[in-house]
């Protein structure tokens, strides 16, 4: 299983605006590379990144090839409640990674 | 077009004088060329690709393989004090095999010897994540590799190849990394070559490497053919270039452009 | 680890106008036709459609002169109340001269609480980069940004 790097405060005060970090393990394979025999290497990206804290979206970012390997996105959020933060990667050739985070909110 | 202005501007390089080595206090890491943008991606670990890696490699070091079905944790326990400080003195004396190896030498031999499994290859994700796991529990510390009079020997051998002209360019390290340190090649700072943070995440590779892979690249570089993985040229080179770089700090997993 | 597409020797016909002095770049040989500006236009109106793009209010934060074109640090950020009825929706960002136009799409909503996001974006060469809000009342506005990209001096054979 690939690895993910998250960084969600532990902790936080109720409308508190945090700044939330992901870096995620992919070669974000371009598709527009060729070998020297001419071959396409097919392209295998991250397509589409979610956020959903407790159960609801909060943001989400569709991905292409310019995005650079190991994509790393970073973002806010209010927090209101103590829960989860669940993060998802769906990409090409059947990828598909979670992760999740807790906050405690005061 | 292109291509040939920089040969010209290369064979210029090549025929200055040779000045003496850097002096201790003028000693600079590859971190102090770079952009503060770069420099940020290191810094911190969530920003720092390497740290996937790092990640991949406490995973494995707690897995069990080969016949012996042993994991590193195993015989080492807990890598971050078993392992602590140990990077910054590779590559090391081996006296089973009269010579130095390099960190990912080291963990081959183990997995050989004690795991009784296959060695890794050079460069594969498994070992880049191992060497990374071991190497990130030596940040901050000092590099203290060549110390051990048993490599002597080897850390000259390592010397004579850094100075020695090679390749359809003719140029030994020596003519950028010593004498042209502080100008520029094309759009990119000519950096000391002190290999502080290997492996490290490289921008152009988008990925993790060892310095096998960048001496390599260095020497393909220079239109020479480069040395096989593994071998001891490579690990002499290695040897010399971290003993010159004794004392500065481990950055590993370093991010280099 | 997929390595596959490391198995190839390097070539420097792909190298479109880059300054290489110590090798060529590895594995890519040939790029294919650019994107041009009107790729980027389109993909643009794929977005907005008719709606009208005003500069201002977006604020894109990406270096002028990058060290690798590989990984540039970006970010866009959007003066914006950020309240239930004024914030921003999404954000578009997009490049004149990759073989595609599209970087990336962010969705986001009054919750985010500042409208700002982060990521590395891949540049194949010297190029316009443009970012795009659409604002709760369905307004857009853009800012732009022009970056140079140098090509490292020193590459390699492929590993």
């Amino acid at each position: 299983m690939p690895s993910a790097l998250i960084n969600v405060p532990a902790k936080a005060k109720r409308g508190d605006i945090i700044e939330i970090k992901t870096l995620m393990s992919h070669i974000m394979e371009t598709g527009y590379r060729h070998t020297a025999s001419g071959e396409v290497v097919p392209r295998d990206i991250i397509t589409s990144f979610t956020c959903r804290y407790n159960g609801t979206e909060i943001f989400r970012t569709d991905l292409y090839p310019a995005i650079a390997a190991n994509p790393f996105i970073t973002f806010f959020t209010t927090v209101t409640e103590s829960g989860k933060f669940e993060f998802e990667w769906i990409g090409d050739k059947g990828f598909s990674e979670t992760a999740s985070a807790s906050i405690t909110v005061e | 077009m292109k291509l040939l202005g920089c040969i010209a501007v290369l064979t210029t390089l090549a025929g200055a004088a040779v000045a003496a080595e850097i002096p201790q206090a003028e000693r600079r890491s590859g971190y102090s060329f770079m952009t503060a943008d770069t420099e940020a991606m290191q810094d911190e670990d969530t920003a720092n690709p390497g740290m996937l890696w790092v990640l991949d490699g406490e995973a494995l070091w707690k897995r069990r393989a080969g016949a012996a079905d042993k994991a590193c944790a195993d015989c080492h326990n807990d890598a971050r004090a078993s392992m602590k400080g140990v990077a910054a003195h590779y590559p090391a004396f081996e006296k089973t095999l009269g010579r130095p190896v390099d960190l990912e030498q080291r963990i081959n031999l183990c997995r050989t010897n004690h795991q009784q499994a296959s060695p890794f290859a050079y460069e594969s994700r498994d070992l880049l994540a191992l060497s990374a796991y071991v190497a990130r529990q030596s940040r901050g510390m000092p590099i203290e590799a060549g110390s051990d009079p048993k490599l002597a020997p080897f850390v000259e051998k390592g010397r004579e190849l850094f100075m020695q002209r090679q390749g359809q360019l003719n140029l030994g390290c020596i003519n950028c990394h010593d004498d042209n340190w502080d100008k520029k090649l094309a759009g990119s700072a000519i950096t000391q070559a002190h290999p502080t943070g290997y492996p490290l995440y490289r921008l152009e590779w988008q990925s993790l490497g060892s310095l096998q892979r960048r001496l390599r690249a260095c020497i393909t570089g220079v239109r020479a053919q480069a040395y096989d993985w593994g071998s001891p040229e490579l690990v002499e080179l290695e040897l010399y270039l971290m003993s010159r770089a004794q004392g500065m700090k481990m950055e590993a997993p370093a991010v280099r452009p | 680890m997929a390595n596959a597409n490391h198995t190839t020797r390097r070539t420097f016909l792909g190298l479109a106008g880059g300054a290489v002095a110590l090798g060529g770049v590895p594995i890519v040989t040939v790029r294919p036709a650019d994107a041009t500006p009107a790729m980027l236009s389109s993909a643009i109106r794929n977005i907005v459609g008719e709606a009208n793009v005003r500069t201002g209010k977006v604020k894109l934060d990406i270096p002028p002169l990058v060290e690798n074109g590989n990984t540039v640090p970006m970010t866009v950020s959007i003066a914006s109340p950020m309240t239930a009825d004024h914030y921003v929706k999404s954000i578009h960002v997009f490049n004149e001269k990759n073989p595609q136009p599209n970087i990336g799409n962010f969705y986001l909503g009054p919750h985010a609480g500042r409208a700002q996001v982060s990521t590395r974006i891949r540049l194949a060469d010297s190029q316009k980069v443009v970012a795009i809000a659409r604002l709760s009342d369905d307004t857009f506005w853009s800012a732009t940004a022009d970056v140079v990209v140098t090509l490292a001096a020193c590459t390699e054979e492929a590993i």
